[in-house]
């Protein structure tokens, strides 16, 4: 009765929004069908639409990790209007997701996670395309991340957000005068949860602080000393790790341990309840084995939900500019009453990995191998074992042995030549660093100049279109 | 494990066999199932609450399915709260569920005792006058409550409760209780069966730091006339007296008791948090007190007979540099003290049970263990009504949060969903909820929010345009994000009244979608 009168549209909450003209909104907001058009990639032409709207008409966004905030992901931006999102995630359907990963039944238990969320959300809501990529974060290419015009995170990783982070900051380019070019932005919206706490927070590189400017928020992990675990266990945790660390290798050689293979799970805990009654120390139970062993992060559905959909309007309103952007961390805690913050981190202008990049000068007569063999003398890099790139080029890979081997001859050629003969451009080095005197893998830009080179005379118009 | 276990493995680790247990006994009753109501029912069933009871009396519309996930193409038409039922049936088949096809506000007007077999009422997106109605019902049938609204990048949820009260609040950062200022005989007499000035070197890094500091106080306190170190130099001093019994840079456990120091600074007795509670009108026993405030009155006796100004000893100590003799030893007697405090207070709590007229062993073990236990960290939370808050909330409080830039933006919304009610009940529809009229609509919302405020004694108040300009541009919309944040904030409030674990929100929080600024205000 009521839709014969006004035909009622899908977007009938989200029209409020996307249409009407308001004050409180980004600097970029241009209400109207267009910027409707733009999120769910409707192929309306229109010679109104503004560089902005034509810039992002093919507006792709790729969801990262498809468990707990991923699954709240996928469900929050379909339902805002994104109509073409990716996801990817490695892990497969476990027992214990089902608390809170809502796509996912007990049927599904041992199929991708990717390809079961991205076929729940599209059976819901008509008109998403997802495509699910069950594959790990570190075996797409590069250039796969560069199709997507957002990257929102949901992961449970220190690690893997770094990986994102600095493939993302990887894209970008900055002018002459060091400032961001706007084109090669590639913005991230990062979420996190533990228990009844979480953070969401916006990272626009070159702009905000990346994940790697504000990495003393992440402090490390605390490890048990071995010597504690070997000499003076106190409590249940040391028995696990013992068991696990020490006596798991004295037993078993050099058969590595699976924390996914129950049998050997049940081996340290038996091992860990003997040393426990050796010592008189209570308290080892299979459940406590198994998140000592796994470091399983406690993980509630509502904060997953919380910190989701958190994300996804930040998502949204930083392609719609429909609102203000979180300036840019939000920190949510719900186990003693409610509080929710949000700081403005800024920038730290020496980021190796959102920053301009370190300057490199050589000579063009520079081998690679010199070039590498520089890299680990470096005192900003103390780089060892380097993989280089150059745009989509690996001009050197460490490894699988079949590429390094096809690579290898580039190593006694010069790297100006092998640039492409550029006055200046960046490069992408990848490798061990040692940082705070401990070994990591480390994905580091540097902006390298030929000295020499043609055009250095009017180096300040020639380069950077 | 069997499967149902395995399955709620991760948040068993945070609220324990016991906290499920409450979730998967509870019933909880949804009044409105759009996405704000439908997402928070979500994160419960997924937890394995008990059973779900959706009223909604309205048919899926088409605009449902761009903001809802529990409505699709096939329930166009049909019942929202039969498609929502079925669709979060699917995420858990241990949960009951059901669904009554009415209109809320009609059902709260027309049968008011039907709420009362719940053990919580979720609310969503009612107006004023039927928040007020439910309001009282729930309070009249002991039932607890949660509203909640979200309403364009705005929103708010609001906990209604008369009391709650907790004994395992969990809190984050909490004191470990050692004792270390104020010892009993045989933490004492342990401490010195230990020598500090033990030769081999071994030996002397594996003393815990326990003993090192309940030593050096001792020390001290013959020094100084009985006194502990209190002015900011004797601290210092009693932390270079440590520093001075170290034979090695590497004594991590000479380190821990340099950190720990200040342990042995802190005051001794009961915190004022835990005074005001056994103050509290409440903990005078009577034949109807709860069974919390029974154990409250035993404390009560306890800090002032056997505990020496002390609540009953926790019992845990914390990792630390140790053998692992020394430290199973230390442990063993703080497992001792706690025991026999417990004892004590059990026996307390039987006499007053006694003397109220109840079975002298209704309150269980276990429950008194925890309550010892947890006896520094009780928490009572108490709501105003909210037609109390409506039409008397605090003046001061408006006043303050309007003028200060982290608040206004809240309190903005706070005063602005309040007068899309009253805008609404003049005018048969919300601000800006269709298109055309939106300077009208602004106009009106301005005057309507501008008496509102004088209403509230808030006169000379304003609001700033912009805000009052994005309400209108709202719309009444419901945003799925929105929703679901706000959905979400409402379901761990739900899962904190109904374990009785962590503390549940004190006051009103306003979702402010614009910045984030948002606040939980106390009016
Ligand atoms: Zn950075």
């Amino acid at each position: 009765m009521a839709d014969l009168e006004a035909p009622q549209s899908k977007s009938r909450d989200l029209d409020k929004l996307l249409l009407r003209a308001g004050n409180l909104v980004g600097p970029d907001f241009y209400p109207g069908t267009e910027v409707k058009a733009l999120i769910s990639q409707l192929s309306i032409v229109s010679s109104s639409f503004s560089d902005f709207v034509i810039r992002l008409l093919s507006l792709r966004v790729l969801v990262v990790g498809a468990g707990g905030l991923g699954c709240e992901l996928l469900k929050d931006l379909a339902l805002s209007g994104f109509r073409n999102l990716d996801v990817i995630d490695m892990d497969r359907i476990e027992v214990t997701n089902l608390n809170r990963q809502f796509l996912f039944r007990l049927e599904d238990v041992g199929k991708p996670k990717a390809e079961i969320a991205a076929k729940r959300v599209m059976e819901r809501v008509s008109g998403v395309e997802i495509v699910p990529h069950f594959s790990r974060i570190e075996d797409k290419e590069l250039e796969f991340y560069n199709n997507f015009n957002i990257i929102a995170l949901g992961l449970d990783s220190i690690e893997a957000r770094r990986y994102i982070n600095g493939v993302a900051c990887g894209f970008l380019e900055y002018d002459e005068d060091d400032t961001p070019r706007r084109e090669t932005i590639k913005p991230m919206v990062d979420g996190g949860t533990e228990g009844f706490k979480g953070h969401a927070r916006v990272i626009v590189p070159g702009v905000t602080p990346c994940f790697e400017c504000t990495i003393w928020l992440f402090p490390p992990q605390v490890k048990f000393p071995l010597c504690t675990l070997a000499e003076t266990p106190r409590n249940a945790a040391h028995c696990i790790e013992y068991a696990h660390l020490i006596k798991w290798h004295e037993v078993h050689g050099g058969k590595s341990f699976d924390p996914d293979e129950p049998e050997h799970m049940k081996w340290v805990y038996d091992e860990a309840v003997k040393r426990a009654e050796l010592f008189g120390i209570p308290g080892v139970t299979y459940s406590l084995t198994q998140g000592v062993v796994k470091n399983i992060i406690p993980a509630i559905a509502s904060t997953n939900a919380i910190i989701s959909a958190a994300c996804a309007l930040e998502t949204l309103k930083i392609v719609s500019g429909c609102s203000k952007t979180l300036a840019n961390y939000l920190t949510y805690n719900g186990g003693e009453g409610l509080h929710t913050k949000v700081t403005e981190f800024v920038r730290d202008k020496d980021c190796l990995v959102c920053g301009p990049g370190i300057l490199i000068e050589l000579d063009t007569s520079v081998t690679l191998q010199k070039f590498i063999d520089m890299l680990e003398e470096h005192p900003k890099l103390l780089l060892s074992k380097a993989s280089v790139k150059h745009g989509k080029d690996s001009l050197y890979m460490q490894a699988p042995p079949v590429l390094e081997e096809m690579h290898r001859p580039n190593l006694s050629k010069s790297l100006y030549d092998l640039m492409g003969r550029v006055q200046k451009d960046t490069v992408h080095v990848f490798g061990t660093a040692l940082k705070n005197e401990e070994k990591q893998s480390s994905l580091t830009k540097l902006r390298v100049v030929f000295k020499g080179a043609d055009g250095v005379a009017d180096m300040d118009t020639a380069i950077g279109a | 494990m069997s499967e149902p276990k395995t399955k709620y493995d991760r948040q068993l680790r945070i609220w324990g066999e016991l906290g499920q247990a409450a979730l998967e006994e509870a019933s909880i009753c949804l009044l409105n199932c759009g996405p704000t109501g439908s997402e928070a029912l979500k994160n419960l069933v997924l937890g394995g609450v008990g059973s779900i009871t959706i009223v909604d009396g309205s048919k899926v519309e088409i605009g449902d399915l761009g903001n809802n996930f529990m409505v699709d193409e096939t329930s166009v038409g049909q019942s929202k709260a039969k498609s929502a039922c079925a669709f979060l049936q699917e995420l858990n088949d241990a949960v009951k569920a059901k669904f009554i096809e009415e209109n809320p506000d009609t059902l709260i007007i027309t049968n008011p005792s039907f709420f009362s077999q719940f053990t919580l009422v979720i609310a969503t997106q009612l107006v004023e006058d039927s928040m007020v109605k439910l309001d009282r019902i729930c309070r009249e049938a002991n039932v607890k409550l949660v509203f909640v609204r979200s309403y364009g990048l705005a929103g708010f949820v609001r906990v209604s409760v008369k009391e709650h009260t907790i004994i395992d609040s969990k809190p984050d950062h909490f004191l470990d209780d050692l004792r270390l200022n104020n010892p009993w005989p045989e933490l004492k007499s342990f401490v010195e069966t230990i020598d500090l000035n033990v030769s081999d070197p071994a030996a002397h890094k594996h003393i815990p730091y326990v003993v090192i500091l309940v030593k050096m106080a001792d020390e001290w306190t013959r020094s100084h006339n009985g006194n502990l170190p209190s002015t900011r130099e004797e601290k210092k001093e009693f932390k270079d007296l440590v520093k001075s019994k170290m034979i090695s840079m590497d004594e991590d456990n000479y380190k821990e008791a340099i950190e720990a120091a200040f342990k042995v600074f802190a005051p001794r007795g009961i915190s004022s948090e835990i005074q005001q509670i056994s103050n509290d009108s409440c903990s005078e026993p009577s034949s109807n007190s709860s069974d919390f405030w029974v154990m409250v009155a035993a404390l009560k006796e306890f800090v002032s007979n056997e505990g020496d100004g002390e609540a009953p000893l926790e019992g845990s100590i914390p990792d630390m540099t140790s053998t692992t003799e020394h430290y199973i030893n230390l442990q063993k007697i703080y497992q001792a003290k706690a025991e026999a405090d417990f004892l004590v207070i059990e026996e307390r709590v039987k006499n007053i049970l006694k003397k109220i007229g109840r079975d002298s062993s209704s309150i269980s073990k276990p429950i008194i263990k925890s309550f010892c236990k947890n006896a520094r960290k009780l928490k009572v939370c108490r709501y105003r009504m909210v037609e109390d808050e409506f039409t008397n909330p605090s003046v001061t409080e408006i006043q303050k949060c309007l003028a200060d830039e982290d608040y206004s933006g809240a309190m903005g919304f706070y005063i602005l969903l309040r007068a899309v009610d009253r805008f609404t009940a003049n005018y048969n529809k919300f601000p800006g909820q269709f298109d055309g009229g939106m300077d009208e609509d602004i106009s009106r919302l301005k005057t309507t929010a501008l008496s509102l405020l004088t209403d509230l004694g808030c006169n000379g108040s304003v609001l700033p345009d912009d805000l009052i300009n994005e309400m209108c541009r709202f719309g009444a919309s419901e945003l799925h994000v929105v929703a679901a944040f706000i959905g979400g904030i409402a379901s761990q409030e739900v899962i904190k009244l109904v374990t009785k674990q962590f503390v549940p929100m004190l006051g009103t929080y306003i979702f402010n979608g614009i910045d984030h600024k948002s606040q939980l205000l106390a009016l």
